[in-house]
């Protein structure tokens, strides 16, 4: 299947651009998670279900899940991101 | 200005030339790599060649990966401090995600146990299985469940150096008939590999789980409606 691989790295490289030139980290965060998933199918194309396995779990999901939250925590008001010592026990 | 972008252009060009002459012109492997593992596979106790590899072969590798991991995570709570779950706050506190979890739950923790068994004969080991129960704990939190145990110091300390130290441990103890370190007796190695994935399954799942617990501290804002309500820790 040439064809499906040639489309496969094709978009694996318009997603990874994508993920880089976004202006919207939102739309940068989720062409990342999705460069993870194809990044993944082009590892069992490769006959590697091992590492397919390993980067559809952390790569994409557990990466994208922090990188959101991250992005939750960059888009609160700047003023409430600096620490206070009364929430400290 | 169109100068440099030619600079770059060029650059660019001449790298992926270089990249793609590497890639064409290889050096031929000076052994044959994947036949030695092949021919040593029925003395490393599991069918699977990759956890062989991983956890046998070249266990010593996997080890100091380890050892990175339990040390990003270490440094990771000595910058932040953990945020212990406030339901109200995760904004997910809704009874459709609660009770869909009570589905799913069962079915993840006995994806995660798959992985972890088939580990030895077929793609799955400790790390997959381990991201697993890191999302499981990951889809809890958003579903507003209170994880009370995490917030334990010594327990979750406990638990974040189990893997390491039930791998050195068992590294040192197949020392004892002479034997250099980690090298398994061919008889027990099956055995001794597994209890060392279940153990760093454990210790994987609970990193990444702390590691997205670890937040900036909340701070008291009157404008910051997320804030409001919350009990103080």
């Amino acid at each position: 299947m040439p064809w499906l691989d040639l489309f496969l790295g094709f978009t694996l490289c318009v997603t990874a651009g994508l993920a880089l030139i976004a202006r919207d980290m939102f739309r940068a965060v989720i062409m990342f998670i999705v460069f993870g998933l194809l990044m993944a199918v082009a590892w069992v194309r490769l006959q590697a279900p091992d590492i397919a396995l390993a980067e559809a779990a952390i790569g994409a999901g557990l990466t994208g899940v922090l990188l959101l939250d991250t992005l939750g925590y960059l888009r609160r008001p700047f003023g409430s991101r600096v620490d206070n010592p009364d929430d400290r026990s | 200005m169109i100068l440099r972008a030619i600079l770059a252009g060029l650059l660019s060009l001449g790298v992926i030339v270089a990249l793609g002459w590497a890639v064409l012109e290889r050096p031929a492997p000076v052994e044959n790599l994947p036949e030695r593992v092949a021919s040593a596979m029925p003395e490393s106790g599991v069918e699977h060649p990759i956890t062989a590899v991983l956890l046998n072969f070249r266990s010593y590798d996997t080890l100091l990966e380890i050892a990175v991991l339990l040390l990003a995570v270490v440094v990771a709570l000595a910058l932040r401090e953990a945020q212990p779950d406030r339901p109200e706050q995760m904004g997910l506190d809704n009874p459709l995600l609660r009770s869909v979890m009570a589905w799913l739950l069962p079915l993840i923790l006995v994806v995660a146990g798959f992985l972890l068994w088939a580990g030895s004969y077929q793609p799955g080991g400790a790390f997959q299985a381990g991201s697993v129960l890191a999302a499981a704990g990951v889809l809890l939190r958003l579903a507003g469940a209170h994880l009370g145990w995490l917030d334990n110091a010594a327990l979750l300390r406990a638990g974040l150096a189990l893997g390491l130290l039930t791998f050195i441990g068992i590294g040192m103890v197949v020392m004892l008939p002479g034997v250099p370190f980690l090298t398994y007796p061919e008889a027990h190695a099956g055995t001794l590999i597994l209890a060392i994935e279940l153990t760093l399954t454990l210790s994987i799942g609970l990193t990444l789980l702390s590691l997205f617990r670890l937040n900036p501290p909340y701070a008291d804002d009157p404008d910051d409606a997320r804030t409001q309500g919350g009990p103080k820790p």
